[in-house]
């Protein structure tokens, strides 16, 4: 029991990626833990989003790309024959830059997950999990008089607290975001950075920004790419007043290109 | 240990412009301190009483550098949201503006003296303190040169340097003191070249300051706690 709760949740090993006979990723090895948030940087084009749907096999959907080396959750290889993709996806959920409910009510974003994973035996259950979830992504307040509502009505922040509670509804234990505060605005970012604050601990969390003031602020853990390399990680806190790296120094203090 | 160039400019190109304009200012303030050191000595020197206000009414100039410093500094990292070497030099220019303003202050209490020190006394000890006011004021030169060319090999020499501003500060309290209890009649003017003498450790102390974060802006580590020289002042002072 101890061992599972030093081990890192997940881990990579010498992990590529291409893109047809393009190397998109090249040879990262990271461990990912429940208590830390581990930020992903670097300019466009350098492989961060590449690398963080590597994680969850959201690159299984383009056929050109192809993933080698090792990554594991739990000890388990996610690569392996033997792994259901669906499941998979359940426990390492994932939201994306664009807030992407679907049209349906505030409920049923929430209950649709649960309902085809057989997470609830009944109506009940199924109405605390839609309640729980809502709680943990901050959003229960401002809909709970409106669940039948539609989850497109909502405004930008709320549709991504929205997808945030749909993704924990599933009860996951890593949760990827993919740049997800870029559509929305201070107030709505300064919301998910504060969700992102209280979910730390409870779900291993792995966060791809282009603000690196983002980054600075909701991560512990920093992970700088550039073409497809993973050039430094460490703490976020030295990274962003030490870095170790000429190329990482260059990058956040703008002087990059 | 030289940083090594920095390869290239910000993107912003207004952010080198405004990088460059706090050195130079840092350089104006640093500049003026200097001269007010070297001033305040020439006047206790010869005694001259207008020197001695020149220096005084300067100190204004410093005062009013050192808030066009803090402004610029503030006003920058709310800004541009420097990160790593950038927010490092910011935080060393604010403190190291705030450090010069105080050698300026240093500066203007020694003018102060002069019009209250009989300059017919003969104090033998009080003769110590022109090479001592060069060594402090050589520290601030090189704390200066240090941050304008980024050398944190330099910083530390600065550091290690100031043992000998505190030496000097030591041996003339000891011959004042010394030459008070055999001169009584010269407790006063003797009182006023110790509090001289303390100035000029501070300087050289801030001298220190100005160095260590030098060397923090530079490396991103802070310079190793040194040893203090041997100070009478010190609870574990042992008299030679």
């Amino acid at each position: 029991m101890n061992e599972t709760a030093t081990a890192p949740k997940m881990t990579t090993r010498n992990v590529d990626v291409f893109y047809g006979d393009k190397k998109a990723i090249d040879d990262i090895s990271i461990d990912i833990d429940m208590e830390n948030v581990t930020a992903f940087i670097g300019p466009s084009g350098c492989g961060k989003s590449t690398f963080l749907r590597t994680m969850n096999r959201m690159n299984d959907t383009i056929p050109s790309a192809r993933v080698t080396g090792e990554i594991t959750l739990d000890g388990e290889n996610i690569y392996a024959p033997s792994m259901d993709v669906v499941q998979l996806r359940a426990r390492v959920g994932m939201v994306f830059q664009k807030p992407n409910p679907f049209p349906k009510s505030i409920y049923d974003n929430i209950a649709y997950g649960p309902r085809i994973h057989g997470l609830a035996t009944g109506k009940t259950e199924l109405d605390q999990i839609v309640e729980k979830s809502l709680q943990r992504a901050g959003l229960w307040n401002e809909v709970k008089d409106r669940l039948q509502e539609s989850g497109t009505a909502l405004s930008g922040g709320q549709q991504q607290r929205l997808c945030i509670a749909r993704a924990i509804a599933v009860d996951p234990e890593v949760i990827l975001m993919d740049e997800p505060c870029s559509a929305l605005d201070p107030i709505a970012t300064a919301k998910i950075e504060e969700l992102i604050h209280e979910l730390r601990g409870k779900y291993a969390i792995v966060i791809v920004t282009h603000n690196m003031q983002q980054a600075a602020r909701v991560s512990q853990k920093t992970a700088f790419f550039h073409l497809g390399n993973m050039v430094e990680y460490g703490d976020t806190s030295e990274m962003f007043t030490n870095p170790k790296e000429d190329r990482t120094r260059d990058y956040i203090t703008g002087r990059y290109g | 240990m030289k940083m090594p160039e920095k390869n290239t400019e910000h993107t912003v190109k207004a952010f080198d412009t405004d990088i460059s304009e706090m050195r130079g200012l840092i350089a104006e303030i640093g500049g003026r301190a200097e001269k007010s050191i070297a001033l305040a000595m020439k006047a206790l020197a010869e005694h001259d009483l207008d020197l001695a206000r020149q220096v005084v009414r300067d100190d204004k100039q410093i005062d009013a550098l050192e808030q066009k410093i803090d402004r610029m500094v503030i006003q920058t990292i709310a800004l541009r949201a420097p990160m790593a070497d950038d927010l490092r030099e910011l935080v060393a220019t604010l403190k190291i503006s705030g450090v010069v303003e105080r050698i300026g202050d240093y500066a203007k209490n020694i003018s102060k003296r002069v019009a209250v020190i009989d300059p017919n006394l003969h104090i033998g000890p009080a003769s110590l303190l022109p090479a001592m006011a060069q060594a402090a004021a050589q520290l601030v030169d090189d704390a200066l040169t240090a941050y304008a060319t980024r050398d944190a090999d330099l910083a530390e020499q600065v550091v290690e340097r100031d043992r000998i501003v505190d030496d000097f500060y030591n041996t003339i309290f000891r011959s004042l003191v010394t030459h008070m209890v055999d001169n009584p009649k010269h407790i006063g003017a003797g009182a006023h070249f110790l509090f001289i003498a303390k100035n000029l450790e501070r300087i050289g102390d801030h001298a220190t300051n100005v160095a260590e974060m030098v060397y923090f802006a530079a490396t991103g580590e802070t310079i190793a706690e040194r040893e203090q020289g041997n100070n009478p002042t010190d609870p574990l002072y042992t008299p030679h």
